[in-house]
């Protein structure tokens, strides 16, 4: 019989007034007897409602049963067969717009907790060593990866599995991409994607870090060393800013800065690591998605007495995942929904303030959500000495500009075949931010594993 | 793992090295930049390429003992490793189709102002060099820069090597005198930058800086390294580092170059105290 608890089993959390002073996990995972519970509240559906809400299609029922048996190894290498990295998906997928929002259970109550399930399998496959791949058959076959974000590991991941030699080069100094760079310790730690990369690698990947494909070596010369294939997952670009008065003033950083130096440089660890990051008493961040609340609860954990989250529209509209706005609110994060920065302002160079208006909601807007419409007279400053942006970003430019006939979209993104990721450019493909500009994680898994299948047809048919 | 091949001392303060980086020696053009880490923990930090020699697979950088990277890394020696060593990056400088041109460095400047005058000098162009330091024992790159301009112009701003003044003031000189220049390159100290761009405006000369803001990535991800340039924001490491100097906002740059020299003072204390331990 299935357990009819009509609530998710919740899962432990670090207390908010302890966790938003360190930069430890704030979530921390279920205990065997805790996903046990969980488990039996899946009713095994022959339909399987979830998997199609998965944008990499876990088997989710198959895995969750496995679990159920406390066949936990199991239920990881099930994952597995469909998910390169699950450690990560069950942290940072927005499962409540996904796989949850299709499960019958939430009909009537809350769905199965299908993200904590994953996590809970896949840490415990990283903990107890994974069950043993069945060996690959390798084809000889090279491939060549641009980046070593979600898009490029799972294209790289899959691939492997097919048997090509795969090789992923990577700008930074670091892999992982926004799981390294963007998402912060307390949400992803990053050991642990360490670990799951280190996972992708064993499938024999080979990654080369400090080499920027478009600089250090162009497309054109991936394919005279002997790749058959490319994949571009260059990921995210330069940040978007407001273009209001006052944006290069001291103290205003893209949201991009603002975490690559708390995640990737580990500011947070200054002076143990070299590169510092100030934060003022109070900070203002600008926008209203994950990475906004992500720099809020980092510039709460640096030290920032008040932090205050500044958005255009109301909280309805908000993107970030609601589980995020929870806890950035639990952490003591102020929101002042409909309102808008018109200028950034300064003393002797250095921000002072940000002037703001009201904003009330009118007709709904191309995107469907309604317009936001300044309120006459409600100007007002908030008295804040930092100012992070994060309104996004556009796709990285460096290998749209250094390679010829490379179709891109009037915003910078690359132009694929939805189905294949099939570029302008015969066996060049691509996927993730690079394509769409700013968007999740799992998205950009989802269009790597599809990239995986273009390239496998590709090269099999030439 | 980036091995440093060479290690000279061109000056109290201002270290030369090659390191071994075939990838960057192999693309690798005046006016672009690198990135380097000296350890795992430290910052990355962008220099300037000074020269590049695609058969060893090495590249040159010249830097300045300043602040704590620099100081850690002008401390290596022959023989060792620096963990990151990435480039090119950012877009080669425009050198085609100048006949004449002033190449003015300010101190270290020099070091980068030396692969534009020697591609210029190559490809045949009248090539005025000059090169301003603060006093005779700081002068670097004198024999280079001669094989690699028709003249050099050295200046100290102490008057020690037999001139005294700063590179505008030879190069006002030379302007008044009727020399004409299709274009002026001026690598160095933002304020220099800054003055012979109100300089070379007086004449309607265009003139190409080399800018060095604060940079994380480097590669068009971060924005740190924003400028203002004719009214909009520019990205250096994707848009630059080479930029119009009529256009930069030099006061703007000046001042977030400053944004962290609290930390950078605090950091050089702690690599004092380190030192006496």
């Amino acid at each position: 019989m299935p357990n009819m608890q009509p609530h998710k089993t919740p899962m432990p959390e670090q207390e908010p007034s302890v966790r938003s002073g360190n930069f430890r996990e704030v979530a921390l995972g279920y205990t065997e007897e805790q996903a046990l519970n969980e488990a039996a509240r899946c009713l095994n559906c022959k339909n399987m409602p979830c998997v199609s809400g998965c944008p990499v299609n876990v088997r989710i029922p198959e895995f969750i049963q496995k679990i159920a048996q406390k066949d936990y190894a199991g239920a990881a290498a099930i994952i597995k067969t469909t998910n390169s990295l699950p450690a990560i998906c069950g942290r940072v997928c927005p499962q409540e717009s996904q796989c949850e929002s299709k499960c019958v259970r939430g009909i009537k109550g809350e769905p199965v907790a299908i993200g904590r399930l994953e996590r809970f399998a896949a840490d415990y496959a990283m903990e107890h060593g994974a069950q043993a791949e069945e060996a690959i058959q390798r084809n000889g076959r090279k491939v060549a990866i641009i980046g070593s974000g979600p898009a490029g590991l799972t294209c790289a991941g899959d691939l492997a599995r097919m048997g090509y030699d795969v090789h992923i080069f990577e700008a930074l100094h670091t892999p992982g991409g926004v799981l390294s760079y963007g998402i912060p310790e307390f949400r992803l730690p990053k050991e642990l994607v360490r670990r799951e990369i280190a996972t992708v690698e064993a499938l024999g990947v080979t990654i080369e870090t400090n080499v920027v494909v478009g600089r250090s070596i162009t497309v054109d010369e991936l394919f005279q060393e002997g790749y058959e294939a490319v994949f571009i997952g260059s990921g995210a670009g330069l940040p978007s800013f407001m273009h209001i008065p006052g944006e290069n003033l001291n103290g205003v950083y893209s949201a991009n800065e603002f975490l690559t130096r708390i995640n990737l440089m580990k500011a947070y660890d200054y002076p143990n690591a070299d590169t510092p990051i100030t934060v003022g008493e109070s900070v203002a961040v600008v926008g209203g998605g994950n990475v906004a609340m992500d720099a809020a609860r980092c510039a709460k954990r640096l030290g920032a007495k008040n932090v205050t989250i500044v958005y255009r529209r109301s909280e309805a509209e908000m993107p970030a995942r609601a589980e995020e706005v929870h806890h950035a609110k639990e952490e003591g994060i102020a929101f002042a929904m409909l309102t808008n920065p018109v200028e950034v302002l300064g003393e002797d160079g250095w921000v002072k303030g940000l002037k703001c208006v009201k904003m009330e909601l009118g007709e709904p807007d191309a995107s469907g959500r309604r317009r936001p419409v300044e309120v006459p007279g409600s100007e007002h400053v908030l008295d804040v000495q930092t100012v992070i942006i994060a309104i996004g970003n556009t796709p990285n430019p460096l290998l749209r500009t250094t390679t010829p006939n490379l179709a891109v979209n009037k915003k910078g993104g690359i132009v694929v075949d939805e189905e294949t990721g099939a570029t302008s450019i015969p066996g060049v493909f691509a996927g993730g931010d690079a394509v769409t500009g700013a968007a999740t994680v799992i998205l950009a898994m989802g269009a790597g594993k599809r990239a995986a299948k273009g390239i496998d047809a590709y090269i099999r048919s030439k | 793992m980036y091995q440093i091949v060479k290690r000279e001392q061109l000056s109290p303060g201002v270290v030369r090295m090659a390191v071994h980086a075939p990838r960057v020696a192999k693309k690798a053009l005046p006016g672009q930049f690198i990135i380097l880490r000296v350890t795992e923990n430290g910052e990355r930090i962008p220099l300037t390429i000074s020269d590049y020699d695609r058969e060893a697979g090495t590249v040159t950088i010249v830097f300045q003992e300043v602040g704590r990277t620099t100081k850690l890394l002008g401390a290596m020696q022959e023989g060792e490793y620096l963990p990151t060593f990435v480039g090119p990056l950012g877009k080669p400088s425009h050198l085609e189709g100048i006949k004449r041109a002033a190449v003015i460095g300010g101190g270290l400047g020099t070091a980068i102002a030396y692969p534009q005058a020697k591609a210029l000098f190559e490809a045949g162009a009248h090539v005025d060099v000059i090169a301003g330091f603060r006093s005779k024992d700081l002068i670097i790159l004198e024999d280079e820069l001669k094989k690699a301009a028709t003249n050099v112009y050295i200046t100290t701003d102490d008057g020690s090597n037999g001139r005294k003044g700063f590179v505008t003031d030879v190069l006002r000189n030379l302007l008044e005198k009727g020399e004409r220049y299709d274009e002026v390159i001026a690598i160095g100290p933002l304020p220099m930058m800054k003055f012979v761009s109100q300089l070379t405006k007086e004449y309607g000369i265009r003139t190409t800086v080399s800018m060095n803001p604060v940079m994380i990535d480097g590669t068009g991800m971060c924005g740190g390294c924003r400028l203002t340039v004719g009214g909009e924001t520019k990205f250096a490491c994707v848009d630059g580092p080479d930029f119009d100097g009529h256009l930069v906002d030099f006061d703007e740059a000046m001042r977030r170059n400053a944004m962290y020299r609290q930390q950078e003072r605090e950091a050089d204390c702690r690599l004092l105290s380190k030192e006496a331990e």
